[in-house]
């Protein structure tokens, strides 16, 4: 199962490095460690998991790295590791035995936990998957940053464009498993924050059995129209539904005609394969070029993760792990990562401030934050846990 | 041929004056505006290209370039008759380019490839293609010709290429996704603006050394809005406008001080600026609102948005015949 590439681009070979006085040339080593758990397959297989999720994002993210690197005499090495929940733990340690300082994880919510308390001050840990704010919050941890948006962001990203379209009676049906409850627990929290009601919930069980059987949408068409029937009057129906059960079932198949946002429908998530703005195009055009496929948000995740340690060994001009760590968590840092603005990482919490797309189907049909809904200190903050409110003690 | 062109058109004065021409290329209308600078009407609209951005022109104003991004290759136009004249390469999905003060060759940013193409305008070879950092985007060139800059967006640098040998001679790290390079007329200083970092560095050439960060700040509009785009110096040399992209802005800056002196509201999202032939107005593209805004610099002040296509990207204006 244990499966490592190494991705290493030597700078050298670009001999662009000439201009520039001779140095000795910085290393910087970092590893993607992906924590695959057994689970059904997705509903369509067009979501049907990619082997290279996350390690293509990777590779670019080093790419990208190197090409700076080679005018900066730096070089950027990543090793790629497919695990399981059983082998994680000893991968992780293989690592920081190593000296391995920068790692980014691709893993749920508790084994982040574990991989970085395992890791404590030896690595900067960057969380690129799991989106639970609990990790934000009460859980937090002080060598641990989040590139992935959490679920309050997420939430609050959809919950500002439902109330700037008035569509602020909501609908909301979550799923039976712990991360559907979190994200449903979210958009409880983001309909309050942003002035919408949900009028009606429900859970939708997962009896288990298998997400895809030929011609399952012959029993779907009967079960999805009676499951939402009688619901109190709403404008949207709000899915959430992170385990992937039922969401994409609901477009078409609601008792009631009324559109479905969320985990399906219009859809908030941090990429989207079909994003141009702001020079996003050239982004997808390398990654497609690269992997063969479409980005995911695990692969712009990962990049992410990987250009803010090669932003920082290129502003602190190669400096040290500490030095990087320090420069990642000031007010100097910024990131450009295709979303229109600098990105930089909230120091209550680690979590990186970044707009959410809002896709539906081929295209993104917008973006938040939404700029009706103001901040005293930065608009990105309007989406996710603020300051004020932070759990984290770190 | 230059001196010229000058002399004639002094002669000219004396009769009724001639109206300019101004091309915006229209990113989203697939197409190029044409106006009469005296009158702001629409006289020509140019079509059949896929999403044209930057716009230039030759010396003598009489050809249009246009990289045509979609198309992957630079379209080419005789100013006065629209007439469409043979297409030069350009290597895949140009966005920006600048012509050497000769007018030729013309170096392009190719931001898919990390690479400069630079090209013959007259035999439309490629003579080289430059290796630079990831996602080329702003071209500048010294007065002299002798150095052309590339920034690079991800890489956040500017590159210093000499345009004889087509070699990096220095990297200059400025702020986060620089997008426009400009020289002073007298080569003395170069600006770069970087749109996410929200400054503009300003380089001395001589050393390659940046000497002055500047900043903006405009009451009421959030700091993240204010993102230095497009930049144009005065043929004088004592002004260069700034525009500050999403902020709806356009800044100017003192050359002498460094420092801002004035904030003029223009149209949404204005990305690209470009002087009237005579340096008295400067034309800007406001991508979000359709249309162009005319700054009078000798007041500073802004006298009228006129519409044009969809999604305006360059601006450039030259002498009518």
């Amino acid at each position: 199962m244990r499966d490592i590439h190494r991705l290493a681009v030597a700078s050298v070979v670009l001999c662009l490095a000439a201009a520039l006085p001779a140095r000795a040339e910085v290393e910087y080593r970092a590893a993607v460690l992906r924590v695959d758990a057994p689970g059904p397959a997705p509903i369509s297989r067009l979501d049907l998991v990619p082997e290279d999720l996350g390690f293509a994002g990777a590779e670019l993210g080093t790419a990208d790295n190197a090409t700076t690197g080679g005018f900066m005499g730096q070089s950027f090495t990543t090793e790629t590791i497919a695990a399981t929940p059983e082998s994680a733990e000893a991968e992780i340690s293989r690592l920081l035995d190593e000296g391995v300082p920068y790692i980014v994880l691709l893993a749920d919510a508790p084994m982040t936990l574990r991989l970085a308390d395992l890791a404590g001050d030896r690595a900067l840990v960057f969380n690129a998957m799991a989106p639970e704010d609990s990790l934000r919050g009460a859980d937090c941890r002080a060598n641990l940053l989040h590139v992935a948006p959490s679920d309050s962001m997420i939430a609050d990203a959809l919950a500002q464009y439902l109330v700037w379209k008035k569509w602020t009676d909501w609908f909301l049906i979550e799923g039976s498993h712990p991360q559907d409850q979190a994200l449903a627990a979210a958009y409880r929290r983001a309909a309050e924050k942003f002035g919408a009601r949900i009028v009606e919930e429900r859970v939708y069980e997962d009896t288990g059995g298998a997400r895809r059987t030929d011609s399952g949408h012959v029993q779907v068409q009967k079960q999805m129209p009676v499951f939402t029937q009688r619901a109190r009057d709403h404008h949207v129906v709000v899915a959430a539904d992170r385990a992937g059960v039922f969401a994409d079932w609901l477009p078409y198949h609601t008792w009631d005609a009324r559109p479905v946002a969320g985990s399906s429908g219009l859809v908030p998530e941090s990429w989207h394969p079909a994003h141009e703005a702001w020079g996003a195009t050239q982004f997808q055009t390398r990654f497609e070029r690269l992997a063969n496929r479409p980005a995911r948000d695990e692969d712009y995740q990962v990049w992410m993760a990987l250009r803010a340690i090669g932003e920082a060994a290129t502003r602190t001009q190669g400096g040290d792990f500490a030095a990087i760590r320090d420069f990642i968590l000031s007010g100097d840092f910024d990131l450009a990562a295709f979303k229109g603005q600098s990105l930089s990482f909230r120091d209550w919490d680690g979590q990186l401030r970044q707009p959410v797309l809002l896709s539906a189907g081929n295209v993104v049909a917008s973006v938040s934050p939404q700029e009706e809904f103001l901040h005293q200190v930065s608009q990105l903050d309007t989406l996710g846990i603020d300051q004020g409110e932070t759990e984290c003690e770190r | 041929m230059r001196l010229a062109i000058l002399a004639c058109c002094t002669a000219l004065t004396a009769g009724p004056a001639l109206a300019d021409k101004i091309f915006v290329s229209n990113e989203k209308g697939n197409t190029i505006t044409v106006l009469d600078s005296d009158s702001l009407e629409v006289i020509h609209t140019i079509s059949g290209m896929q999403r044209p951005r930057g716009i230039t022109a030759s010396p003598d104003g009489k050809i249009i370039y246009v990289c045509a991004s979609d198309d992957n290759l630079v379209r080419v136009y005789d100013a006065e008759t629209y007439e469409e004249l043979p297409s030069l390469p350009s290597g895949p999905d140009p966005e920006l380019f600048v012509l050497h003060p000769s007018g030729n060759p013309l170096f392009i940013a190719n931001e898919d490839d990390n690479i400069v193409t630079v090209v013959d305008v007259e035999t439309r070879q490629v003579l080289a293609e430059v290796p630079v950092g990831v996602e080329p985007e702003g071209m500048g060139v010294s007065p002299d010709g002798k150095i052309v800059v590339n920034t690079s967006e991800t890489t956040n640098m500017a590159h210093m290429i000499d345009t004889e040998t087509y070699e990096i001679v220095a990297n200059v790290l400025v702020d986060s996704r620089p997008r426009f390079a400009e020289y002073t007329p007298d080569g003395s200083l170069l600006f770069v603006t970087a749109e996410i970092g929200g400054t503009v560095s300003v380089i001395d050439p001589a050393t390659n050394e940046i000497t002055k960060k500047i900043e903006f700040e405009v009451a009421g509009v959030l700091p993240e809005a204010l993102q230095p785009v497009g930049l144009r110096v005065t043929a004088d040399g004592t002004k260069a406008y700034v525009a500050l992209g999403p902020a709806n802005r356009v800044a100017v800056i003192d050359v002498a001080s460094l420092e801002v002196t004035d904030y003029l509201l223009v149209g949404q999202r204005v990305w690209q600026l470009g002087f009237s032939p005579d340096g008295r107005f400067l034309y800007t593209t406001n991508g979000n609102s359709n249309d162009i805004s005319v700054i009078d610099t000798e007041t500073d002040t802004v006298t009228v948005s006129v519409p044009v296509g969809e999604q305006p990207w360059g601006v450039v204006a030259v002498k009518s015949d």
